[in-house]
C-alpha cells in the first residue's frame, strides 16, 4: 500500500493545491497524514490560510468528518542536516560552529545531491517512524515535489550522490532512501492540466520516471472546467438556427429578435464565445487521449474559480475521495 | 463604463519606473505597457522576461523576439528551458547552447534563438580561462561536474555570464532573454554574488588552508575545533569527496576573480538604461503574487522596470450582458420549455418577471458590447459570493460535465430527441450559461488584477488575450505579439 505520496507537476498546473487536498482525502475515516513541503515557498501555509510553518511537524486541518488529521512540515535542508548531525554524531556545539563557518551552507546549496538526500530523507524517516505504541505515526505521507522537469533528478539522489559521497555515512543514507522510494509503498503523482505544454510534459515526466525505476501513481486533471455546448451544437446554431437563437433570446426576455434588437445581436458575440469552447473542447480531447496513452489511472478535479480557499480545498479533498484515490496501491 | 484615456491618472503617478510607457493611454487608470516603442527604440538592448512557472514567460520572450525582428532588429531570444513545441515553432528542431538564426522572419531584421546549457557554458568558461592540462583536471574532477549540473544557482549564474557573453559580442541590436524557473525567479539576480560569497567563503578558504587559521589565530580551541570538524566532514562526505573539493577549489583559484568581475559587469548592465524588464504573469492569484513581489524586488535592486505582461486575459463580445443576467435568461427558458412539454403548447410566453431584463439596461449592455466587460460597472460584482452562486447552479444544472469519457450529454443533446422546436432554445440557454461561465471568469480575472493594481498603481500593464490552443509555429508567435504590442483589450 502506498504510504509516500509524492505529487509533482509542471508550474502553474497547481500542484501544491492538489497535494493538499490529497493529503486531506487521505487524512478522512480517522487517518494522519504528513504534508511536507520542499522548496521553501511556504504555499501550504497559503493554501490553509495560517502563518509560514516552522520547521516543525504541526496540526493543520482537521479532515472532513472530523476524525482524521493533517499535519504539515517544511522541510529545510540546513535544519534536516543540523538533525541529522545531531542524531547520528551527537555533534552538540561543533556542529553550530559548523553551520558558522558556513560548512552546512555548504553542503546543503553548493552539492545538490547532498540537499536532496537529505529532503527526501526526512519524508521518508517520518514514512517509517513508529510511535510507543509500534503502529507508524502517520498512515500516509503527501510531498509537494519540485516541478515535473526536475523530480526525477530530485527523487533519483542515488544517482546524483554516488559520484560525489562514494562511501560514509552520506552514501548509506542516499541507498536507504532509495530503497524507500524505489518501493511498493512510495507513489509520484503527476498533476496536470488538459494543454498541450504540461500534457507533452507530464508524458515525458512519466517516460523519466519509469526509466529510473521510480514508481509513477496516477495522473490528477486539474482545473476541468465544464463542458455547456458540444461542437455540433455550435454547427447548429451558426446554421439555419441563428434566427431561431435570437428569437429563443428574445423569448428569454433579452430584448427583440429583430435584425438589430438586442436579443439579434447578442447571437454573435455568444456565438464566438461558443465556437472558442468548442475549439477548447476538442483539444482537451485529443489531450485526454494523450494521457490515456499513459495507462495510468486519473483523477479529474473541477476548475476552483476564486476557490483556492479552504472549502474549495475540501471540496476537491472528497472530489478525490470519491474518485477512488484513497484505495488506489491498497 | 468605456475604455478611458486617463491622461491625467498617469501624471497622478510621477514616480512611474518605464519612461517609455508613461506617455501611452490609460486603461482604467492603469498605464498602458507599450511593447513597440520599446522593441523599436535603438537604446534598448536588453530585454529580461521574469516570472513564475506556468504563466508563458518563454513564448512571450520569443514572441518579442519576432516581433522585434519583423520590425527591423537584429534580435537574439536566450530561452533557458523551452518547451520542444516552442523550439518547433521556432522552425529549430533543437535548440543548443549556439544561437540557430530563425527562418522566415518578414523584412530587414533577424532573428536567432538558443537554449542555455548550464553544463557546457560552464565547461567554456573553464576552458577559455584555465590552461589545459588545469582545464582538465577541473572538467573530470567530481565536485566540479556536480557543481556545473546543479548548484542550485548554477543556472542562473550561467544565464548571466551567457547574457554577458552575447552582449560583449556585439552581433545582436537587441538581446531578449528568458529567465530560469526558479522558486522565485529573481535569484537569477541574486546568483552571481551568491556564488562568489560562496567560493570566497571562509568554509573554502579552510579548506583550502586550514593549518593557517588556527595557526596563525594561535588559539588553541580552534584548533581543537578544526580537528573535530574536518573529521567530522570525512566521516560524514567521505574523506574522498572532501578531497575532491580541496582540488577542485586549488584548481579553480585562478578563475575565482574573473568570476566575480565578470558577475558585477553582467550585473551593473541590467542596471543600466538599456536594459528593461518585463515581469509576466497570468491573471490568476499565484501568478500575480508573484509578479508583485519581482516589481519590489527590481525597484530594490535599481533595476528598469518596463511592465507587466498579462498573458491570458479573457474578454467578452457581449460584456453588456452581465452573468446573473444571462443565467436568469436561461432559466426563463428552461421554465417555459417545461412549461411547454406539459401543456404540450408552444405558444406565446412571458419571461418571469422577476429577472432585471429591462430595455433600457439591454440598450446600454449592447453599446458596450465592443468593451471589455470589466469595463464596466463593478456593482455586479460586488457580493462576494455571487460567482459561487452562478457557479453551483451551474454545476447542478450539469452534473454530467465530469464525466468526460462517456458519451456527450451536453443538454443540447439530450434536448434534441424531445422535439426541434425545443433545440433553439436549449442551445440559446446553452449559449447563455456559457456566456454566464465567461464573465464570471472576467471578474474573477479583475478582482485578481484589482489587487496588483493597488499595490502598484504604476505599473503600465499589457494585456494578451488568452488563445484556445497553443502556438505551433511562427505564424503563431507572430499573432501573441500581435496582441501584446496592441496590449489593450481585445474583445474575442
Amino acid at each position: 500500500m502506498t504510504r509516500l505520496h509524492v505529487v509533482t507537476g509542471k508550474g502553474g498546473t497547481g500542484k501544491t493545491t492538489v497535494a493538499a487536498a490529497l493529503a486531506l482525502a487521505l487524512a478522512a475515516e480517522g487517518k494522519r497524514t504528513l504534508l511536507v513541503e520542499v522548496e521553501g515557498r511556504q504555499g501550504i501555509a497559503q493554501l490553509f490560510e495560517t502563518e509560514a510553518l516552522p520547521y516543525e511537524e504541526r496540526k493543520i486541518a482537521v479532515a472532513p468528518g472530523g476524525s482524521g488529521e493533517v499535519y504539515a512540515l517544511a522541510i529545510d535542508a540546513e535544519r534536516a542536516l543540523l538533525d541529522y548531525l545531531q542524531m547520528f554524531y551527537k555533534l552538540g556545539s561543533a556542529g553550530r560552529a559548523l553551520k558558522k563557518i558556513g560548512a552546512i551552507d555548504f553542503a546543503t546549496t553548493i552539492a545538490p545531491g547532498l540537499r536532496d538526500v537529505l529532503l527526501t530523507g526526512k519524508a521518508c524517516e517520518a514514512v517509517r517512524r513508529k510511535g510507543r505504541d509500534g503502529r507508524p505515526v502517520y498512515d500516509s505521507v503527501v510531498m509537494d515535489a519540485p516541478p515535473t522537469g526536475r523530480v526525477t533528478r530530485f527523487l533519483n539522489v542515488n544517482d546524483e550522490v554516488a559520484g560525489l559521497a562514494r562511501i560514509g555515512p552520506i552514501h548509506n543514507q542516499a541507498q536507504a532512501v532509495m530503497r524507500v522510494l524505489k518501493s511498493q509503498d512510495t507513489a509520484v503523482h503527476l498533476v496536470t492540466l488538459l494543454e498541450e505544454m504540461p500534457v507533452q510534459e507530464t508524458v515525458d515526466g512519466v517516460a523519466e520516471l519509469r526509466e529510473a525505476g521510480l514508481p509513477v501513481g496516477g495522473i490528477v486533471i486539474n482545473m476541468v472546467r465544464p463542458r455547456i455546448l458540444d461542437a455540433e451544437a455550435v454547427r447548429a446554431a451558426e446554421g439555419h438556427r441563428r434566427t431561431d437563437v435570437a428569437k429563443a433570446l428574445s423569448q428569454a426576455g433579452l430584448g427583440g429578435a429583430r435584425r438589430g434588437g438586442h436579443a439579434e445581436r447578442l447571437v454573435g458575440p455568444l456565438l464566438e464565445q461558443a465556437r472558442e469552447h468548442a475549439e477548447r473542447l476538442g483539444l482537451e480531447r485529443e489531450q485526454r487521449a494523450e494521457l490515456a496513452g499513459l495507462g495510468l489511472p486519473a483523477y479529474e478535479l473541477e476548475f476552483l474559480g476564486d476557490g483556492g480557499d479552504l472549502a474549495g480545498l475540501y471540496r476537491l479533498a472528497a472530489d478525490l475521495r470519491k474518485q477512488g484515490v484513497a484505495e488506489e496501491g491498497s | 463604463m468605456t475604455t478611458t484615456v486617463r491622461g491625467s491618472e498617469t501624471e497622478d503617478n510621477p514616480g512611474g519606473p518605464a519612461p517609455e510607457a508613461s506617455g501611452g493611454p490609460a486603461l482604467g487608470g492603469v498605464p498602458l505597457l507599450e511593447t513597440d516603442p520599446l522593441v523599436d527604440d535603438p537604446a534598448t538592448r536588453i530585454i529580461v522576461c521574469c516570472g513564475s512557472g506556468g504563466v508563458g514567460k518563454t513564448t512571450t520572450a520569443a514572441a518579442l523576439g519576432v516581433r522585434a525582428a519583423e520590425r527591423g532588429r537584429k534580435a537574439v531570444v536566450l530561452t533557458i528551458d523551452p518547451a520542444r513545441r516552442l523550439a518547433q515553432s521556432m522552425g529549430i528542431a533543437s535548440l543548443d547552447n549556439t544561437p540557430r538564426q530563425v527562418d522566415g522572419i518578414r523584412g530587414e531584421g533577424r532573428l536567432h534563438a538558443m537554449m542555455l546549457d548550464m553544463k557546457r557554458t560552464f565547461d567554456e568558461i573553464v576552458e577559455a580561462h584555465a590552461d589545459p592540462e588545469r582545464a582538465r583536471a577541473i572538467l573530470e574532477n567530481p565536485f566540479y561536474q556536480s557543481l556545473s549540473a546543479g548548484f542550485a544557482g548554477t543556472q542562473e549564474y550561467m544565464a548571466m555570464e551567457k547574457l554577458g557573453q552575447l552582449r560583449a559580442r556585439d552581433e545582436w541590436d537587441l538581446i531578449i532573454v528568458d529567465t530560469p524557473p526558479s522558486r522565485s525567479a529573481l535569484d537569477f539576480l541574486d546568483a552571481p554574488k551568491r556564488l562568489g560569497s560562496f567560493l570566497d567563503g571562509r568554509f573554502i578558504k579552510m579548506l583550502m588552508a586550514p593549518a593557517k587559521i588556527g595557526g596563525r589565530a594561535g588559539l588553541k580551541f580552534l584548533n581543537v575545533g578544526m580537528s573535530m570538524m574536518t573529521g567530522t566532514l570525512d566521516k560524514l562526505m567521505g574523506a574522498q569527496l572532501l578531497r575532491d573539493v580541496q582540488t577542485f577549489v586549488a584548481a579553480m583559484d585562478t578563475m575565482f576573480g574573473g568570476f566575480r568581475t565578470r558577475a558585477d559587469a553582467t550585473y551593473r548592465l541590467l542596471q543600466a538604461p538599456g536594459t528593461a524588464f518585463l515581469v509576466v504573469a497570468a491573471p490568476e492569484r499565484d501568478a500575480l503574487r508573484e509578479a508583485a513581489y519581482f516589481v519590489e524586488r527590481l525597484a530594490a535592486k535599481d533595476m528598469p522596470l518596463a511592465g507587466l505582461v498579462l498573458n491570458r486575459v479573457h474578454g467578452s463580445g457581449a460584456a453588456g450582458l452581465s452573468a446573473e443576467r444571462a443565467i436568469a435568461a436561461a432559466e426563463n427558458l428552461d421554465e417555459s420549455r417545461i412549461v411547454d412539454q406539459m401543456y404540450g403548447q408552444a405558444g406565446t410566453r412571458t419571461p418571469d418577471c422577476g429577472s432585471p431584463t429591462a430595455e433600457g439596461e439591454q440598450d446600454q449592455g449592447q453599446h458596450e458590447s465592443a468593451q471589455r466587460a470589466h469595463h464596466e460597472d463593478h456593482a455586479d460584482h460586488s457580493e462576494p459570493d455571487h460567482s459561487d452562486h452562478a457557479d453551483h447552479g451551474d454545476h447542478t444544472d450539469h452534473p454530467e460535465h465530469a464525466d468526460h469519457e462517456g458519451p456527450n450529454h451536453t443538454p443540447y443533446e439530450s434536448a434534441r430527441s424531445a422535439g426541434e422546436p425545443d433545440a433553439a432554445e436549449v442551445l440559446a440557454a446553452g449559449l447563455l450559461r456559457l456566456h454566464a461561465e465567461r464573465m464570471q471568469v472576467i471578474a474573477r480575472e479583475q478582482r485578481t488584477r484589482d489587487r496588483f493594481t493597488a499595490l502598484h498603481p504604476e505599473v503600465p500593464v499589457a494585456e494578451v488575450a488568452a488563445l484556445p490552443g497553443d502556438v505551433h509555429d511562427l505564424a503563431g508567435l507572430r499573432a501573441i505579439g500581435e496582441r501584446l504590442a496592441a496590449g489593450g483589450p481585445n474583445p474575442v
